[in-house]
């Protein structure tokens, strides 16, 4: 029952997504940006959907099930601040010059601000293999709710091929608007199950009090942060949600508002989101200590779909997995758009310019843009089926680059001073200091800088500052009417 | 003034996220251990916050000609 459930929610999704496309024109620009026309609730659910993925829910419940309540300060509410200040300052901007310049990516912002096209280049690289890590968490989340939901039933691989197979099928038939269309509808449907299932659970456990009870005799560690979050880790760790500002999936789905009033709701309600999701993911996996108290490593990922199959089996277990599939795919759909639109814009395009080939058609751009997303998404699948880490490290880890780069952003629209050579300098710091702190943590996964407590984050986050103003300050200025483009005095 | 105070009080939430006093502390508020309550009410004060600053500090140079009409 369970099984049909969810595959019967797929279904749904396909239909969503394939009546998105009566409404699709067959251009480039709708097919990745909607023809930058999506209003300003739809582009709440989609930015909130798209950002929320498998780490919201299986992520930040295991989380909550090694570390406690901190987990919503460490993260959630973190967001809910840094997240809509994101918004306010940079999406509108970058929604305006995309709109007035017609850009379609970040690589093109970068090519265009200072115009160079191998900082474009790099950046494009260092973006993608950024988001496959993301990628991942998403088809092995997938992969992951549907066996426990089956109680084993239904092997993890084919979990995740579900996810991946209707992912492709309605990204490739409706593009953005399909995307944010499908969005809107699930993260509507994971919002509400969510808190639907934490009342359930709750309530077969005695209720909120009763649970609460029975956890300080059990795990009294869990109601605090004592010495699992240290306050230096709290305050670097508000660093991570600024990976909302270099997130491609993310910039798409900026360009594609309809005005920059549509910022309004997501600016004002997004903090109530997070709430929304993340109290019950926090809740349900630290209550998971009552029912399951032994999980390890890597088992804890499962513990929100767990209690899922112990407390409400049938259609009620088979709806709740619905949800977590909902806030997975949510994600998996614009993050695999996002780089079909980079492959096809950036790649394939701009280099078929430079050659003095013709120009694609439309339809042709759309076409090359499908085959980009099956391709990124059937990669993404073959590689869950050999990875196996714990999804909330991956995820920080794809967080903790992305956010890095955010100064390239800021000095774009910020700084008329900044140079081609700051944003590259910061970009190879960047990439210098990720891989020598993810060699240095590797198999470690409560490293911090120097045992300090500080994450890493903060120092690579730092130098990335750094070497953009060094960078920059010592190359020459840059050219006047180009930053003019950008930045209209 | 409007758009200075907004951007003070940005910072002052930023600073208010780090909540040392109630670190170490497991008593129940509101139905939730205490870290987890002021954490939610937290996110519905930026709520209030981001509220004021679409009023009152609305980017300048984005989409001027919304500005106007406004």
């Amino acid at each position: 029952m369970t099984l049909a459930v969810v595959i019967a929610y797929l279904g749904l999704v396909l239909v969503i997504g394939v009546l998105s496309h009566r409404l699709a024109a067959v251009t480039g620009e709708d097919y990745f940006v909607a023809s930058r026309t999506i209003g300003p609730f739809v582009l709440l659910m989609t930015l909130f959907g798209t950002h929320m993925t498998a780490f919201a829910l299986l992520g930040a419940s295991a989380e909550s099930y090694r570390v406690g309540i901190g987990v919503f300060s460490l993260m959630a509410s973190s967001s809910a601040l840094m997240v809509p200040l994101v918004f306010f300052f940079v999406g509108t901007r970058v929604w305006s010059i995309g709109k007035r310049l017609s850009l379609l990516t970040q690589v093109q912002f970068v090519r265009e601000r200072w115009g160079s096209d191998a900082l474009g280049l790099a950046l494009f690289v260092v973006l993608v293999l950024l988001l496959v890590p993301y990628l991942l968490i998403g088809v092995m989340g997938g992969g992951i709710t549907l066996a426990e939901v089956t109680d084993g039933q239904v092997p993890t691989w084919v979990g995740g091929l579900l996810v991946s197979v209707v992912v492709v099928a309605y990204v490739s038939y409706g593009g953005l608007r399909g995307t944010s269309w499908v969005n809107t509808f699930q993260t509507s449907l994971f919002m509400v199950l969510g808190a639907v299932t934490v009342t359930v659970i709750v309530s077969r456990l005695g209720g909120l009090e009763a649970a609460f009870a029975r956890l300080r005799e059990a795990e009294p560690a869990m109601l605090v942060r004592g010495e699992r979050i240290s306050p230096i880790q709290l305050l670097s760790y508000t660093l991570i949600p600024l990976s909302v500002g270099m997130f491609p999936h993310i910039f798409v789905h900026w360009l594609s508002a309809r005005s920059a009033a549509a910022f309004r709701a997501p600016v004002a309600l997004y903090p109530l989101c997070i709430a929304v999701v993340w109290v019950p993911s926090v809740l349900l996996g630290i209550f998971g200590h009552l029912d399951f108290p032994e999980l390890q490593g890597p088992e804890a990922n499962s513990v929100l779909v767990r209690m899922i199959a112990l407390h409400a089996p049938g259609i009620l277990g088979g709806l709740l997995g619905a949800g977590v599939f909902a806030a997975i795919m949510s994600s998996l759909d614009s993050q695999s758009l996002s780089i079909g639109n980079m492959f096809t814009q950036d790649v394939v395009r701009h280099y078929r310019r430079r050659a003095g080939r013709p120009e694609l058609s439309e339809s042709q751009t759309v076409w090359v843009g499908r085959l980009f997303v099956f391709a990124v998404v059937a990669l993404t699948f073959g590689l869950s089926l050999v990875v196996n880490r714990r999804i909330f490290g991956l995820a920080v880890w794809s967080f903790t680059g992305f956010s890095a780069l955010l100064p390239i952003l800021l000095a774009g629209l910020f700084w008329r001073r900044s140079t081609a050579v700051g944003a590259a300098a910061s970009l190879v710091t960047v990439v210098v200091t990720w891989i020598w702190f993810f060699v240095r943590a590797w198999g470690r996964p409560d490293y911090s800088v120097g045992g300090t407590g500080l994450d890493p984050v903060a120092v690579v986050f730092g130098a990335s500052v750094l070497a953009m103003l060094v960078g920059s300050l010592a190359s020459r200025p840059p050219d006047e009417a180009a930053i003019e483009r950008f930045m209209p005095r | 003034m409007k758009r200075l105070l907004v951007y003070l009080l940005m910072g002052a939430l930023y600073l208010l996220h780090n909540d040392l006093w109630a670190w170490n502390d497991s008593r129940m508020v509101l139905g939730l251990p205490v870290g987890l309550t002021y954490h939610v009410l937290f996110c519905f004060a930026v709520v209030g916050v981001m509220w004021l600053a679409l009023r009152w500090a609305w980017p300048r140079d984005v989409d001027p000609a919304e500005v106007e009409q406004r």
